[in-house]
């Protein structure tokens, strides 16, 4: 039985990191488009990173978000 | 005044300047979401992306598949927000822009908290289990190994209960300090409970703790909860993307004589505003300058143009047709005519959030049963001669095997596959709540303009060849009546040197000859004055010869007697409520086989129907689309509108359907039958109780039965509704 000693934690930190994934790829926005997912992927000139991965990079080089103001 | 036709003018584009909507990001960067209509394939979205990337300075250009929005963004410079919207609509895609207020409360943190807490949940109900399911399968398993598997499960699952079970805990506590009780307080109470009952059980070594129940408990109902929220989530964003494609911005004229686009909310009372042809009046105002015919059939339910000259009064909705007017604001758009309907509408929506749903009818049913079951296990036990421990611990068992999982999903899941069935179809459900008050539905009642007509003039039968003569004159007019003629005349050449004048009519050359198509006196006939009710007429000649007349009138829907008949088949009253005038309503009522028909009736007449239905227990269904429909379907049992209505009218409505008046039958056939599937699904889990509840009772729901039972009580409950999405099925 000291075998479980070595086999729970690991098994644990398996699932531990799946859920990891799980909230990785949520939080990348790639649950956001399924449609869209399946069709970039048959078109090898569309930008096809998850749309918050694209839009950080783009964000990255004007980082502001307010809103306009209006005139 | 006098408009030239160079036709730009009445480019769909009037009223949806996207300027307004456009935000910055840094100095150097702009941004713009729009909605884009009928994007549906591959081909479609390289088209699009590819198409306004081409504009010179786009940075980038994405367009979500799934809910339709396009966000460019892209460098400060020569393109313009109108550029990239004209580039889309160019493509052949409908398009508008998005209220960024609107993009961020489409936001979903709420969607977001059910979806991690229903990842965590997954997680912990998995490993909780890997820990238990040896516990179960062991024999000859010490009481060392077993605690520490037990306090191993206990690690993983009771953080994982407590975070996913805290959307669950939230509800149950708001709802008790209502003095009611929710679903989730047996829900909550039973977690806790288990949870509780589990540690004490581990720390005096005992054979049964249900940590993974208590995690996999809350997994399955996330499920529910989840696939309730996604129900909501994205009826609200087709909703407020229905509404974007109206006009939403106002041209604000300035003292110096600039215009400047605005959004509609923000103009004030005694701003001037410019309404062009295609322009709907943003606000309640007053015309100072220039003439016009305007389109009033989603105010008033009127389908004939009305005119405008300085000094009429324009409600906010109105439709300007043609020719430009500059116009005073009476009323900021928060409070234009609008407020007294809204006001409506509020009262309506009350006495409409009185109504129980199934599944809170169902908890408050089965809470006093199932809470005071397991008090009664818990007293015979004792009276049996158990001690308190084994009492409790049965008592528990009840508690935790009742857990109302099936019932959690019983009703999200028919929803939610009903309302996906609809969404197919063209039908946008806002709530399962709207499913089940239509489902109850024995009443219809129709408003006539827009809904049962075309809500437009039509041309009644006319001489071949007149018509030949005055299509030329006509195809050069955007008037509604000469659109009508040109229509039914087909394809053929225009008039040359062509001057309309709002308010009168067209004047042109026609083979070198001078005609005239308008009024009567502007045209130089005299009217005979013998045009029925609901019809006006169009009079035309050539300059120095008699003239002629033709006739138009709203046309009803082709398939409006049809949908009347199929309703009929399925045992629904039905009733026609309208603000036009008696021979127009008679004449559709005939033509739909209505005996009960009313006319003339203003919106507050309207809204009081319903009411009095309401009152005497009529469940009576709603379908309109014009502003003075939008109290009576904020007041009815269940409310339709198509999904060109009004905007307040869309808002007021359950259900909003894109197609024609056949939808309403199906909507309703769809309602029923998820009514009976959720009613199937309360027996199933009624039915898994009555076996459960005995089993707890005399002490057999070990950790392994209660997770199999849980476990296939849900299953069963969401094939049942499933079955719902097989298409063709009628109840």
């Amino acid at each position: 039985m000291t075998i479980l000693i070595w086999l729970a934690p690991l098994s644990l930190s398996l699932g531990g990191l799946a859920l990891a994934a799980f909230l990785w790829t949520f939080r990348a926005g790639q649950y956001e488009d399924p449609e869209g997912d399946a069709a970039r992927i048959l078109d090898d000139h569309l930008e096809d990173g998850p749309p918050e991965v694209s839009t950080r990079r783009l964000l990255a080089e004007a980082p502001a978000l307010e809103p306009r103001a209006r005139s | 005044m006098a408009l030239t036709h160079d036709g730009d003018a009445f480019a769909p584009r009037g009223g949806s300047d996207p300027e307004p909507f456009v935000r910055a990001r840094g100095d150097a960067l702009l941004s713009l979401e729009l909605v884009v209509r009928g994007a549906r394939c591959a081909a479609c979205l390289g088209k699009i992306e590819r198409g306004v990337s081409a504009l010179s300075g786009v940075r980038a250009a994405r367009l979500n598949l799934t809910t339709g929005k396009l966000s460019v963004v892209w460098e400060r410079g020569p393109t313009r927000a109108a550029d990239i919207l004209e580039a889309v609509r160019d493509l052949g895609y409908p398009a508008a822009p998005f209220d960024p207020a609107q993009a961020r409360a489409e936001e979903d943190s709420e969607g977001r908290r059910l979806a991690i807490a229903l990842g965590v949940a997954a997680f912990g109900a998995m490993n909780a289990m890997m820990f238990t399911v040896p516990v179960w399968a062991g024999t000859g398993m010490g009481e060392g190994v077993r605690t520490f598997m037990y306090w191993a499960a206990a690690a993983v699952g009771a953080p994982c209960a407590l975070f996913a079970g805290a959307p669950f805990f939230e509800s149950a506590w708001r709802s008790l300090r209502k003095g009611r009780a929710n679903m989730d307080v047996p829900i909550s109470i039973g977690v806790i409970l288990t949870l509780a009952i589990s540690f004490s059980e581990t720390l005096q070594g005992g054979r049964h703790a249900y940590f993974d129940a208590a995690v996999s408990l809350l997994f399955l109902l996330l499920i529910g909860r989840y696939l309730d929220h996604l129900l909501r989530a994205r009826a609200r964003s087709a909703a407020r993307d229905l509404l974007a494609l109206q006009a939403r911005t106002a041209t604000l004229l300035d003292p110096d004589g600039s215009t400047r686009p605005a959004p509609a909310r923000d103009v004030r009372p005694g701003d001037r505003l410019v309404l062009l042809a295609g322009d709907r009046a943003p606000v309640d105002a007053v015309v100072e300058e220039g003439a016009a015919d305007l389109d009033v059939a989603l105010v008033t339910g009127e389908s004939i143009p009305a005119q405008a000259t300085v000094g009429t009064p324009i409600r906010a909705g109105t439709l300007n047709l043609n020719g430009r007017l500059v116009a005073r604001a009476e009323a900021a758009a928060a409070d234009s005519t609008l407020a007294q309907i809204a006001r409506m509408m509020e009262a309506g929506a009350q006495t409409r959030s009185r109504y129980v749903r199934l599944a809170d009818r169902a908890a408050a049913l089965y809470v006093p049963v199932v809470h005071s079951l397991a008090a009664l296990a818990f007293a015979g036990c004792l009276l049996a001669g158990l001690d308190l421990r084994s009492a409790l611990l049965r008592a528990v068992a009840v508690l935790i095997i009742t857990c109302p999982c099936a019932l959690g999903l019983a009703v999200p899941m028919v929803q939610i596959t009903a309302s996906g069935r609809l969404f197919r179809q063209g039908i946008l459900v806002k709530s399962g709540a709207a499913l089940e008050r239509l489902a109850e539905a024995t009443h219809i009642v129709f408003d006539k303009t827009g809904v049962l007509t075309e809500g437009r003039p039509v041309l009644l039968d006319a001489d071949p060849r007149l018509m030949a003569l005055a299509a030329p004159l006509a195809r050069a007019s955007r008037h509604p009546l000469a659109r009508a003629l040109a229509e039914a005349a087909g394809p053929g050449p225009s008039a040359e040197a062509v001057i309309e004048t709002a308010g009168f009519g067209v004047e042109g050359l026609i083979g070198g000859r001078r005609a005239r198509l308008g009024r009567a006196a502007w045209v130089g006939a005299e009217t005979r004055g013998d045009a029925q009710h609901g019809r006006t007429e169009l009079w035309f000649g050539f300059e120095g010869e008699p003239k002629r007349r033709f006739l138009f009138s709203d046309r009803v829907r082709p398939e409006m007697a049809e949908a009347i008949a199929a309703l009929k088949a399925r045992g629904l009253t039905i009733e026609i409520l309208s603000g036009d005038v008696t021979g127009a309503v008679s004449a559709v009522a005939i033509r739909a086989g209505v005996g009960r028909w009313r006319s003339g009736l203003s919106p507050l007449d309207k809204a009081q129907t319903l009411a009095a239905y309401q009152g005497a227990g009529v469940k009576a269904v709603m379908v309109g689309d014009g502003l003075n429909d939008a109290a009576a379907l904020a007041r009815a049992h269940a409310s339709l509108a198509p999904g060109a209505a009004a905007e307040a009218s869309q808002n007021a409505a359950d259900l909003v359907y894109e197609r024609g008046l056949d939808s309403i039958g199906e909507a309703i056939d769809v309602a029923r039958l998820a009514r009976r599937r959720a009613l199937e699904n309360f027996a199933l889990a009624a039915l898994y109780n009555l076996i459960a509840i005995p089993v707890a009772l005399v002490g057999m729901a070990t950790p392994l039965v209660a997770a199999v039972a849980m476990s296939a009580s849900s299953l069963v409950v969401t094939l049942n509704a499933l079955r719902l999405s097989i298409p063709g099925r009628r109840s």
